[in-house]
């Protein structure tokens, strides 16, 4: 956890995270709230603050008295989402990097290019 | 919501000095509380005057509804871990432990056990033999396993060590979760407990500055760092709550920020940082400017 960010955003994403990489997988069972608090060593109101951002995404949905599942369609729904935010979160500041220390959008290209080779 | 605690108008007089000024404040049952503060500010006495311990000399409390002072209903669903308990001369830990169910209604002896085999504790040694720290992991065992509705813990890890005071923040908050109860902690290491809070009570010359959700404190401030003239310029006529510099750069802390002002300063070449609780409350109860001027 850092503190650049509310917590129970972060716990939210760390659960997103998770779904996007396939650790928690469709129709699986998520940790409970009160695991996500010792997991993080937060207070359970935060965890349960962020668990339910993703029940109101309709990422996670609540089965009664068993506990949180993962919606089907979580996982493309989550990507979706990530990759409408990659331009303004990834490519803009690496852009606005690039032009402070005098690289141009050539170079840049070339340079993606080349770690993309080696990588 | 019903309020475990309520405060009216209370202050706390020794003499001339004023311990606890013209307090209100209500805590919120089943939540964690952190009641933060300077040396001196007047946490202590003011746990005291919740616990029934010393008279007010002015206002009104009620616990679970009902005055504290020499109230039993109220005292045995509260467990008060001080920072310096004293025990009776030739208290061993285990006399402690086979002591306690006498007054808190609610002891879990086998969690107690549990702690003691966490906490490495001696039972057998004759409590004035034992360090500062397995004098404190008494007291920190005693409030967890005494699962008390209200339990106040005033400086409860004096010369714990790190592996100590983890064991006592894990099992903090996987009985609380199994058990949920108020919890009031009052500490120094607010760094190491801000995450466990749900909500903070900042007392300071024994006035009450915050009563706030742990989440919105931790997002109402945000440092601004840049060249002195740039810095000022955004800054404008907001609230500043803290003022460093050194040479061309100035650092200031301002209330929170909106996301759109947030870009703005970027745009303008700024660097924004998050204030953690620890620095907004020693930024607000220090009212310290430092300035450097650039020598040479």
């Amino acid at each position: 956890m850092d503190d650049s960010r509310p917590i129970f955003a972060q716990v939210a994403e760390n659960i997103e995270n998770d779904i996007i990489s396939g650790a928690l997988p469709e129709e699986g069972q998520a940790p409970s709230t009160n695991e996500f608090a010792a997991f993080y060593r937060i207070n359970p109101a935060t965890a349960l603050k962020g668990v339910n951002v993703l029940v109101d995404a309709g990422i996670l949905y609540k089965k009664r008295g068993i506990g949180m599942f993962v919606a089907t369609g979580a996982q493309e729904q989550l990507k979706g989402a990530r990759r409408d935010k990659f331009s303004s979160e990834y490519v803009r500041p690496l852009l606005a990097e690039a032009e402070k220390l005098g690289i141009d959008s050539t170079q840049l290209t070339q340079m993606i290019a080349k770690e993309a080779k080696n990588s | 919501m019903t309020s475990t605690i309520e405060v009216h108008n209370l202050t706390k007089r020794f003499g001339k000095v004023v311990a606890v000024n013209d307090v209100s404040f209500s805590v919120a049952e089943n939540k964690i509380y952190g009641l933060l503060g300077r040396n001196g500010a007047g946490k202590t006495t003011l746990m005291q005057l919740l616990t029934g311990q010393e008279f007010a000399s002015e206002g009104t409390i009620s616990l679970f509804g009902q005055a504290p002072v020499e109230n039993a209903k109220v005292l045995q669903n509260t467990c008060f871990i001080k920072e310096s308990q004293r025990y009776p001369e030739d208290f061993r830990p285990k006399d402690v432990f086979k002591t306690a169910p006498w007054f808190f209604a609610n002891w879990d002896e086998e969690f107690a056990d549990r702690l003691i085999a966490d906490f490495r504790l001696p039972l057998d040694r004759r409590i004035k033999k034992l360090s500062r720290g397995q004098l404190s992991s008494i007291g920190v065992i005693v409030g967890l396993a005494s699962r008390a509705p209200l339990t106040f813990f005033d400086e409860p890890y004096l010369g714990l060590d790190a592996v100590a005071r983890h064991i006592f923040y894990d099992r903090l908050l996987e009985d609380y979760a199994n058990h949920p109860r108020t919890v009031i902690l009052s500490t120094h290491l607010i760094d190491e407990v801000s995450n466990l809070l749900e909500h903070v009570l900042v007392i300071d010359d024994g006035k009450l500055l915050i009563n706030e959700d742990a989440e919105t404190l931790r997002n109402r401030a945000t440092n601004v760092v840049g060249m002195k003239t740039a810095v000022a310029a955004f800054v404008g006529t907001r609230t500043v709550l803290h003022r460093d510099g050194i040479g061309g750069l100035s650092s200031v802390t301002v209330a929170g920020l909106s996301e759109s002002e947030s870009r703005d300063a970027k745009a303008a070449g700024l660097e924004l940082s998050p204030v953690s609780l620890q620095q907004l409350i020693i930024q607000l109860t220090s009212n310290e400017t430092t300035e450097f001027e650039a020598s040479a």
